[in-house]
């Protein structure tokens, strides 16, 4: 049962949901860019995320050089099936990403302007992110071993409300990475946006939740709706769902007195429990109703020589992710001028 | 599958990669320029290696920003664009991809983030530390990089099966024949980058009068290297010309402008190739020196491109005129780097105007002998993807042109807009020059991140918009 194919499909689901965990914030903080006070506030929420933001976003290199390395036919389906989303979400990935150097070598208007580039990019991403998720979840034409359908497969009513989604999703994180990470009045208005994104993300999560269990009569089937009565494993199931939205109320609760952790620390099960539901909806497929892992692994021997790579490394890399966070343990003040 | 969205895919991979390559050749060389000068600053204590460490760094860091997000746009263009290329060379070459995330990626970018904002959080020698791995981390990335596309140079330690490519070694696939000379001649080239942009700086800053000790020893670093290792370059070129020969004579025969086979080929010093009469016009050449270049008996035949039928020839013109610029530029590079060795030890570096003004326009040649070599080894390459196994027009993705016209005209304006800035950005920091007044803060692991260590401390009770800048800061 375990064979190298399921470990690595296994490997490369971690490693997209630390991507979603790290990333997520400082895209988030992009969201909520618009939002600040002022050109300060605006310093004081990069900072918060300027040393960090390289390291995370390799997680989605990992993400996708994985897949290419280790299921070369699922990327060679999905990239050509996605290309309209994937070219945006670089696009917006470029945008925000040199606007960390960009915004502060800057001056006056120039300044305003990689904001402003920092801002969208980080909305044209996510929501580039939702619609790759999105059609994902909903599956794509395959027929003789390539992608079969047309350019615009992807851009259906479901992915835009996946796309919807995962912006608020992504929001919270960054409003609670803020509560952890600042001081003064930002942080006051980081715990208000944490409240408000929790309930937001909750009405989302909901959404998405129901429209996912009718994109496919499978899935249907796998949650036990299909016959239209509840039974013994739906209860279990229900408690998922219930989990999430219990989460989020504590969110709600704790925000306004949280200037810790806590709070980002919970929106990260909400994301778990999503993550999980959707991964049991769609299991066993890699390529949803299309290709399995083993369908669409490399070769044993490269996926024996990765292994072995990934078992020393990996811990290595999250130990040195840690080291990183925690040199930048420290809060950001409100007068912290660089970024 | 049409032809369009194949040429247009090639010419987004070419643009999108060319661009790319920019920066982390720049940067490879930068990181083990700042590793080296804060080694120095860290034993002799002079705060000049200092001052030009944190001038350096600003500019690493743009060009660090611009290779990440023109790098991510590479690990998924393999996808959208080459899905049929993925799909059959990735089983053999995935693992170098995934080492490459694994060994360098993560490093770089989790310590680049201890290099640009620890100095005031760690100790001097883990900030030295820090900088020393990033410089590992870019050039472990070299290495994995190079060997994947050296793979498709001269693919080796694989076999073909019902079910595709199989590797049946993989240190005979990451060490496949053209990879250590190549690797060794593009961290050279990425050295020469460097050297060609710090000299051309120091020059420049010379040039205005400000004689201080920060530009006068970052100009003998540069002039140092370059006496030194661009020689070197012209060994290491010559080497994986031979190799290329050995392996890929077809290409070989491009750059030399090669038609007939024959023992007698020469070097041709100038010509016009012209693909449909299979000749050279205004063709100016060495006679007699191929077998001598290729170390190949006097009587032996040297193959020229009558070898190859039309559709497996690269296309000659590039090919033949990107290898001329490169050979050019680095014989100009050893030149130059022999004149500053030569007027160095005549004592008068630092009043060399000549010499000043000629290293100030060669701070980009680097970048265009880069380029012109990628070239000549890409389009030399052609019509495989991976030599003699895949066909290019046969390993582009089933998208339509319409999608790809789209993608590269986006490409295009979004590189045009962050290429500009960043060229701004970096010629405006470089034109300011290491500023001798400038000290990093004590390092206070108490302090509120986002004060980086190139801005005086703020004053307590000032506006908060205090927009830090090394220069304006102080």
């Amino acid at each position: 049962m375990m064979d190298l194919a399921t470990i690595w499909a296994g490997l490369l689901a971690l490693a997209v949901f630390i991507y979603v965990a790290l990333d997520g914030f400082d895209l988030g903080i992009g969201i909520l860019f618009p939002f600040a006070k002022d050109r300060a506030e605006r310093s004081q929420m990069m900072s918060a995320v300027a040393p960090v933001w390289d390291g995370n976003e390799t997680w989605l290199v990992l993400g996708g050089g994985g897949l290419l390395a280790t299921f070369p036919l699922a990327y060679a389906v999905l990239m050509p099936a996605l290309y309209g989303p994937i070219i945006l979400m670089l696009i917006g990935l470029i945008f925000r990403g040199v606007a960390f150097e960009f915004r502060h070598n800057a001056k006056g208007r120039w300044q305003s302007l990689w904001s402003v580039s920092f801002g969208a990019g980080s909305v044209v991403a996510t929501l580039a992110q939702g619609f790759v998720l999105g059609g994902f979840i909903q599956g794509v034409a395959f027929e003789n071993n390539a992608f079969a359908g047309g350019p615009w497969d992807w851009a259906t009513p479901f992915t835009l409300i996946v796309a919807l989604g995962l912006t608020a999703g992504y929001a919270l994180l960054g409003a609670a990475w803020l509560v952890y990470k600042t001081e003064g009045p930002l942080h006051a208005r980081a715990q208000k946006w944490t409240r408000l994104m929790a309930i937001v993300t909750g009405v989302a999560l909901a959404v998405v939740s129901l429209a996912t269990l009718y994109v496919d009569p499978r899935v249907t089937a796998r949650w036990g709706l299909a016959d239209g009565s509840l039974d013994g494993p739906d209860i279990v199931l229900g408690l998922l769902p219930l989990a999430a939205a219990g989460v989020l109320a504590a969110i709600h609760w704790a925000a306004p007195r949280s200037t810790g952790i806590g709070p980002y620390l919970l929106s990260l099960v909400v994301f778990a429990c999503g993550y999980l539901g959707l991964a049991f909806s769609l299991w066993p497929y890699m390529v949803p109703f299309a290709l399995t892992p083993q369908d669409a692994a490399a070769p044993d021997n490269a996926l024996q020589f990765m292994l072995v790579g990934a078992v020393i490394l990996l811990p290595m890399i999250l130990a040195y992710t840690f080291y990183s966070y925690w040199v930048f343990r420290a809060k950001v003040a409100p007068d912290a001028s660089y970024h | 599958m049409d032809f369009d969205a194949l040429f247009l895919s090639r010419l987004q991979f070419g643009f999108t990669i060319a661009f790319h390559i920019l920066f982390p050749a720049f940067t490879i060389g930068l990181a083990s320029f700042l590793a080296v000068l804060e080694g120095l600053w860290l034993f002799t204590k002079r705060d000049a290696f200092q001052r030009l460490y944190l001038h350096w760094v600003k500019i690493f860091a743009i060009s660090f920003g611009l290779g990440v997000v023109s790098g991510v746009v590479m690990s998924y263009q393999f996808g959208t664009n080459w899905s049929v290329f993925s799909e059959i060379a990735f089983p053999v070459i995935g693992p170098l991809l995934a080492y490459e995330v694994l060994t360098a990626f993560f490093l770089e970018a989790s310590f680049l983030g201890v290099m640009l904002f620890g100095w005031r959080r760690v100790g001097p020698k883990l900030h030295f530390a820090a900088t020393v791995i990033v410089a590992v981390g870019t050039l472990g990335s070299a290495f994995w990089i190079l060997s994947a596309n050296s793979w498709m140079q001269t693919p080796a330690g694989f076999t073909q099966t019902s079910e595709g490519l199989v590797a049946t070694n993989f240190f005979d696939v990451i060490f496949n024949p053209s990879f250590p000379i190549r690797f060794v001649h593009m961290v050279i080239a990425a050295y020469l980058t460097t050297a060609l942009v710090v000299g051309g700086a120091s020059a420049f800053q010379l040039l205005r009068g400000r004689t201080n000790d920060e530009n006068r020893i970052s100009l003998r670093m540069a002039v140092l290297l370059l006496a030194i290792v661009a020689p070197l370059q012209l060994v290491a070129g010559h080497e994986s010309g031979a190799v290329a020969h050995e392996y890929q004579p077809a290409k070989v025969a491009a750059m030399e402008g090669w038609w007939e086979t024959r023992p007698d080929q020469g070097t041709i010093l100038f010509g016009w190739p012209d693909e449909e009469n299979e000749k050279n016009h205004f063709e100016i050449k060495i006679p007699n020196t191929g077998s001598l270049i290729f170390g190949t008996a006097v009587d032996e035949d040297l193959l020229g491109l009558d070898q190859f039928a039309r559709e497996d020839r690269p296309p000659v013109w590039p090919v033949f005129w990107s290898f001329r610029v490169m050979v050019g530029l680095g014989l100009a590079m050893i030149g130059l780097g022999w004149w500053g060795a030569f007027v160095w030890q005549r004592g008068r570096l630092d009043q060399a105007r000549w010499l000043h003004k000629a290293m100030v326009a060669f701070a980009p040649a680097g970048f265009i002998a880069i380029l012109a070599g990628w070239i000549a080894t890409e389009v030399g390459r052609q019509p495989y993807v991976i030599y003699g196994i895949l066909r290019t027009a046969d390993a582009v993705s089933p998208v339509t042109a319409g999608q790809v016209a789209t993608s590269l005209t986006v490409f295009l304006i979004a590189y045009a807009i962050i290429f500009t800035a960043g060229a701004i950005y970096t010629l405006r920091l470089i034109a300011l020059g290491p500023d001798p007044a400038e000290q990093p803060p004590p390092s206070d692991p108490q302090r509120p991140l986002g004060v980086p260590f190139g801005a005086a401390p703020p004053e307590p009770g000032a506006p908060g918009d205090t927009h830090r800048n090394g220069e304006s800061a102080q």
